[in-house]
């Protein structure tokens, strides 16, 4: 069993007890622990069941590349599925479930996937599951949401802030063993702006637990003398529980703090993602221990050699009572020796390699403890818990040569370098075959913006893994100069590259040897996807799932490829690895979104009559990132009968509508006319002073792309309305061509659309309201239809422009944004004895297509040029060259047979589907019916009292009384015939008064 | 003038650091070539303040005058005034290609102040503050949208931006002030 | 994510500030001009894995248009400069030769 020490343990606090609960049961901890020496220290070995089979699943890590030990966390609001039990601290209250099972952890139904092994191997959901189509949905499906999968999704909104900060340094050092703490005060002493980040609550990374003396003292005190002279220096920046995610394209790099994940509720934000741009990033990120793949590796009890001795040194967890260590290296005596000084029993050390030496065997041997040459374990017995292994020959089959009891198999296959931030963005690996690892090749780093490079390693994630090199790899990689600190410790003799064990082994073994724990990945399975003709190791990893999920295969990875490259008969460097990519390990979806959630998800704006339109219950219509009243319902009304409302009295009486956010372009200069006649498909240069002007504008590929009026404001500057969406975009568009295009021509502009709040005052009625306010002269004589003038309305400094999108009498009034509020409430007061009030956008569009003029995004879709839209008249015949004039003169543009706009008006009155299809006869090339033309705008007109609708048609406008069908929903057809799209007061008679 | 509000009429908050909505601001936009003596005499007569150099800010007396662009100065006062300053702006570089105008309504002002300010902003704009100096003006990204910055007393930062995304300017810079929200100790 | 230096505010700008607006030195054709002219400035655009001009606005700055020189498959920038050129200037060309000898412009 596993359980607490007496003794010992660096990192806990035996004055602080801690309780929390697993799976519902009371357990206790110290503060210091991580979650899973909690677990250890209560003797819960099994938390979870693997991906496929189901099997029972124990902590084999004690670091972020824990496949197996995943469980949910936290409750209601604050649950979280797949966190890694070796990088959760515990904390008082904490509580976690385990995870893929039913109905409970001890006892799993699923588990029968188990015994069907044999019949689910690689690639079996690709095989079984192509035929027939309908069982997926039915079937397949159905059986393997409820059998496979890791935690559950969250069933509640998250109660948690997340948020986001930027960071600027010449270095960044991700992680903060003896490496990055070398590296970062190499630099820093030169005098470089640093920040060292460390993922783990605790600097000095594995160096304390392995023993080394650096400089002379242990090397917990080197650590600790470190870290002060770095909390120090003002030009270095600290952080624990700060992960670097992954480095990107010039020197930018994620990382992700875990603020308040080890003390939730208390206000401050989880978790936050730093975005750092950084001069240079060294990698000092440590390795990775692999496992040894022999038979029953999964078993609970198996853990990696370095894991066990961290337990037992950092948190006093002895993982079980009698141990065996695996291992074809000499690190992992080290495991045998930290057990034998905690008074544990080591039964046996077996090393594969045929004879061992060195100084760290020649201690463990001092201590009594039996090393076994030449040997590896053919079988790890037990099922639940490791009862015992059976040893065999390495380069045998198999037979068994003795069974040794045990409850914790301590394994080392060699270590990995954690290359994934010098590889995120194109550092190159080379395959050392000595140490048999990938490291970085130093002469092809990642480069930055000048070519430069922007990314180093440091310690063992180059490769260097004794203490001593580990050292001067970091004060090289940081540019130091002089020397770098000394480190003593035992000599190691080479490892021996053991990829399966034993050897020989058939496959009964090989399918029991576990390569990737989390996805139920057995050698056997990479064995027959490379018979199965699967050569790419991108192709093996999707089908076999090796190294896919939450641990992207930081423990199978490399004994993966070495099994694919034997069974392909080819070097390991020729198979290559897989790709690394960001993040390191899962970063929550809450940490990139940052800030924007709820309210400032994100901006939407508002004019200064928004609170007015609120209080009075507007129903809001997103358009673009502002939001407009679509209508005002009142009580009892549903929002067709407010819109019909609305329409009516702005036919009848007043309608009020807020104009605010149409866009506003001063464009002003010696050149502004000449300008705007090649922005606008009409003349803009002769418009008169004080006059106004329809205007199109189209971009260079003819498309219409924007319209609105124009106001000659004087001499030399003329406004540009834009629509409500087009404002920034118009704006930027004339700012491209001034500035790439027209670099010499005199003409500034301004986006004054925020500066004005714009109110409509639309109806028989309005110029009464204007009256009533009083100040200037509004008369027909005065002001005429598209004019404008300039001066005081109720006491407000006003611009009104005489120009109507409703056929009715209408004025649109600017005055300051500041006084908008004011000048509503002035127009909805001075109104009330005519009957106005206020109307939406919905409103806007009947009064609109009642008149059939267009609105950009309903009859336009980038493909629609005015020509198609009965704009001619809006085109100028004399100018040279405006922009889309050449487009519009190609083949197709000049083809008589375009969809073009006309009326269409249903046979039964009835509204037709918005996007409706008319259909033609036959069918097209690929079978699909052939059509004729689409409805492009539709609505009820509650002044015509039935359905009014424009669309594109085939040859529209010959085709005046035509009857389309447009098949509807359910099999129906809507006839409507085609008429022209003006249905109200044809002659303009209304709005010229 | 009198109806005149701000968006949102000085709305503040308390946090780590505070955000102030800064109410009314005179702001004129002044396009032109900002090399010619003409602008700069025109300049100096409307706000008694020099023509900035890129990314600078002049101050004098109620007026300051921000570089926005290579043709464009960003100038700040009462807002009364700014509509007097359009007009001598315009008089005096009648026959210049420049283009003076109103863009107060236009705008929202935000002060964000305490020893902790620059935290606040940290965490919304991609700026590295260390490096910004006294009299820099900065144009940046501020979560979502365009602001303008700059560094307007001890431990006070300005920022403007358009009025319509006022409410949510206001909104993330709350949100970023909150306590325990601090990015550092200390 | 790259970062760009603004030529017309010095602003080291990041990505995230910058709006990009596709291939530069676009020479425009308009009436008058051929069916194939007006085609290859519309719709043909080179897309080299290696030297290569573009623009890009700094839009959540000083709201200017400038180009830059930029390798696209190392994202290794050689220069930016203002937008009112028709061509590279000498000293980008420069640049890039010194760092990718053989090259030639027009490429």
């Amino acid at each position: 069993m596993s359980a607490r020490l007496s003794r010992g343990g660096r990192l806990i606090d035996r004055r602080a007890p801690v309780t929390f609960r697993f799976d519902g049961k009371p357990m206790t901890g110290f503060a210091g622990d991580t979650l899973a020496a909690s677990l250890l220290a209560n003797d819960q070995m099994l938390v979870g069941r693997s991906f496929k089979y189901h099997r029972p699943r124990g902590i084999v890590a004690s670091g972020a590349e824990e496949p197996n030990a995943l469980v949910g966390l936290g409750q209601g609001p604050r649950f979280e599925p797949n966190q890694r039990v070796t990088t959760t601290e515990t904390f008082e209250g904490l509580t976690a479930i385990s995870q893929n099972h039913w109905p409970s952890l001890d006892y799993d139904i699923g588990a029968v996937n188990g015994y069907l092994s044999r019949f689910l191997p690689a690639g079996f959901y690709y095989k079984m599951f192509l035929w027939p189509r309908p069982f997926w949905k039915h079937v397949y499906e159905p059986f393997i949401r409820q059998s496979a999968g890791l935690g559950k999704v969250p069933q509640e909104a998250d109660a948690d802030r997340y948020e986001q900060a930027y960071a600027f340094a010449d270095l960044v050092v991700a992680g903060g063993g003896i490496a990055g703490l070398t590296a970062a005060l190499t630099a820093a002493r030169a005098g470089k702006r640093v920040i060292l980040l460390e993922q783990t609550a605790h600097w000095g990374g594995r160096a304390p637990v392995d023993g080394d003396e650096i400089d002379g003292m242990a090397a917990d005190l080197w650590v600790k003398n470190a870290v002060q002279a770095l909390e120090g220096m003002a030009n270095v920046t600290m952080r624990l529980r700060t992960m670097v995610s992954g480095l990107y394209d010039h020197g930018y790099a994620l990382a992700y703090e875990r603020v308040a994940d080890h003390t939730p509720g208390d206000g401050r934000p989880r978790h936050r993602l730093w975005r750092i741009r950084a001069g240079k990033v060294i990698a000092a990120t440590g390795a990775i221990e692999r496992p040894l793949s022999f038979a029953g590796n999964d078993i609970p009890g198996v853990m990696l050699a370095a894991a066990v001795r961290d337990f037992v040194v950092n948190w006093a967890v002895s993982p079980g009572d009698r141990s065996v260590v695996v291992t074809n290296n000499d690190d992992a005596y080290r495991t045998a020796l930290a057990l034998a000084d905690a008074g544990l029993v080591v039964a046996a050390v077996i090393d594969a390699r045929p004879s061992v030496t060195g100084d760290l065997p020649a201690q463990v041997r001092a201590r009594g403890i039996r090393v076994l040459e030449g040997r590896g374990i053919a079988k790890v017995k037990g099922a639940k818990r490791v009862t015992g292994v059976a040893i065999c020959a390495q380069q045998g089959e198999g037979a068994v040569l003795e069974e040794i009891a045990c409850d914790v198999v301590a394994m080392s296959g060699g270590w990995s370098p954690v290359v994934h931030l010098w590889s995120h963005c194109g550092g190159k690996l080379i395959w050392d075959a000595d140490a048999s690892m990938f490291r970085p090749d130093a002469a092809r780093p990642p480069t930055g913006d000048a070519g430069q490079p922007m990314a180093a390693t440091a310690g063992a994630a180059s490769g260097a893994l004794q203490t001593a090199a580990v050292l001067a790899d970091a004060h090289a990689a940081a540019g130091g100069e002089g020397l770098a600190p000394q480190a003593t410790g035992p000599a190691e003799a080479p490892m021996l590259p053991v990829w399966i064990m034993p050897q020989g082994a058939g496959i009964a073994l090989k399918s029991k040897m576990w390569l990737d724990y989390q996805n139920d990945v057995k050698v056997s399975d990479v064995q027959l996807a490379a018979r199965e003709g699967y050569e790419s190791v991108e192709h093996t990893k999707r089908y076999t799932t090796l190294g896919m999920a939450t641990d992207q295969g930081k423990l199978s990875n490399i004994n993966g490829l070495a099994v694919l490259s034997h069974a392909l008969h080819q070097e390991i460097p020729a198979t290559g690895t897989t790709t690394f990519r960001p993040p390191y390990t899962p970063i929550s979806l809450g940490s990139i979104g940052g800030e924007a959630r709820g309210e400032i998800f994100q901006p939407l704006r508002q004019t200064p009559m928004h609170d007015w339109h609120s209080a009075q219950g507007a129903y809001w219509e997103p358009v673009g990132q502002w939001r407009r009243p679509y209508c005002y319902k009142r009580s009892g009304e549903t929002a067709h009968e407010a819109v019909n409302r609305e329409v009516i009295n702005t036919r009848s009486n007043i309608g009020l509508l807020d104009a605010s956010t149409l866009g506003k372009i001063l464009v002003k200069g010696a050149d502004a006319g000449r300008f705007l006649d090649m922005l606008y498909t009409g003349v803009m240069s002769t418009l008169p002073v004080g006059k106004c002007r329809y205007g199109l504008m189209c971009n260079d590929n003819g498309f219409l792309i924007d319209d609105g009026v124009v106001v000659r404001m004087s001499e030399d500057s003329w406004l540009c309305h834009t629509t409500t969406g087009g404002a920034d975009r118009i704006h930027a568009h004339m700012e491209d061509w001034l500035q790439c295009e027209w670099w010499d021509w005199k003409v500034h502009t301004a986006n004054l659309t925020e500066q004005y709040a714009q109110v409509a005052i639309v109806g028989p009625k309005a110029r009464m309201l204007l009256e009533k306010l009083g100040g200037m002269d509004v008369s027909r004589e005065a002001l005429p239809f598209m004019t404008y003038a300039e001066g005081t309305l109720g006491g407000f400094r006003a611009r009104v422009f005489r120009i109507s999108f409703s056929g009715e009498l209408s004025y649109e009034v600017a005055v300051p944004a500041s006084e908008g509020l004011a000048f509503w409430e002035a127009c909805v007061a001075a109104g009330a004895e005519f009957g106005a009030m206020p109307y939406g956008t919905e409103a806007l569009h009947v009064l609109r297509a009642e008149k059939g003029f267009i609105m950009i995004g309903d009859e336009t879709d980038g493909t629609v040029i005015p020509q198609d839209l009965g704009l001619g008249w809006a085109i100028s015949k004399k100018k040279a060259d405006y922009l889309g004039k050449r487009a519009q003169e190609r083949s197709h543009m000049a083809d008589p047979n375009r969809w073009k706009l006309v009326g269409l008006e249903t046979l039964d009155g009835s509204v037709l589907p918005d996007g409706a299809l008319a259909v033609a006869e036959g069918v097209n090339a690929n079978g699909q019916q052939r059509t004729q033309g689409r409805v492009t705008s539709t609505y009820h007109s509650p002044v015509l009292k039935k359905g009014i609708a424009m669309g594109l048609v085939l040859n529209g406008p010959g085709r005046m009384g035509e009857v389309l069908d447009f098949p509807v929903d359910d099999g129906k057809v809507v006839q409507a015939r085609i008429v022209d799209q003006v249905f109200y007061d044809k002659d303009g008679e209304k709005q010229n008064v | 003038m009198s109806n005149a509000v701000s968006a949102l009429a000085g709305r503040s908050y308390s946090g780590f650091s505070t955000v102030r909505e800064a109410g009314l601001v005179g702001m004129v936009t002044l396009r032109g070539d900002l090399e010619s003596p003409e602008l700069a005499v025109a300049v100096l007569a409307a706000t008694g303040c020099a023509v900035p150099a890129q990314r600078r800010r002049t101050v004098a007396g109620d007026w300051s005058v921000c570089w926005m662009s290579p043709d464009e100065l960003l100038l700040v006062g009462p807002y009364a005034s700014a509509p007097g300053l359009v007009d001598q702006l315009t008089a005096a570089l009648a026959g210049q290609h420049a283009l003076a105008v109103d863009v107060s309504d236009a705008r929202a002002s935000f002060r964000v102040s305490g020893p902790k300010a620059a935290e606040v902003l940290m965490k919304l704009c991609p700026v590295d503050f260390s490096a910004l100096e006294a009299d820099e003006v900065r144009r940046t990204r501020l979560a979502q949208i365009a602001a303008a910055l700059w560094t307007s007393g001890p431990e006070e930062y300005s920022l403007v931006c358009f009025r319509s995304v006022a409410s949510y300017a206001f909104g993330v810079l709350e949100n970023a002030a909150r306590p325990g929200s601090e990015l550092f100790s200390g | 994510m790259l970062t760009l230096t603004c030529p017309h505010c010095g602003i080291r700008a990041e990505e995230t500030e910058l709006s990009p607006g596709g291939e530069a030195h676009l020479k425009r054709y308009g009436p008058g001009d051929s069916d194939e002219q007006f085609e290859a400035y519309m719709f043909a655009r080179k897309n080299p894995k290696g030297v290569h001009f573009e623009r890009w606005r700094h839009a959540y700055g000083c709201g200017k248009w400038f180009l830059a020189a930029r390798c696209t498959a190392t994202l290794e920038v050689f220069g930016t400069y203002p937008a009112q050129v028709s061509a590279p200037p000498e000293p980008i060309i420069e640049a890039i030769r010194a760092r990718r000898p053989g090259w030639e412009a027009g490429q």
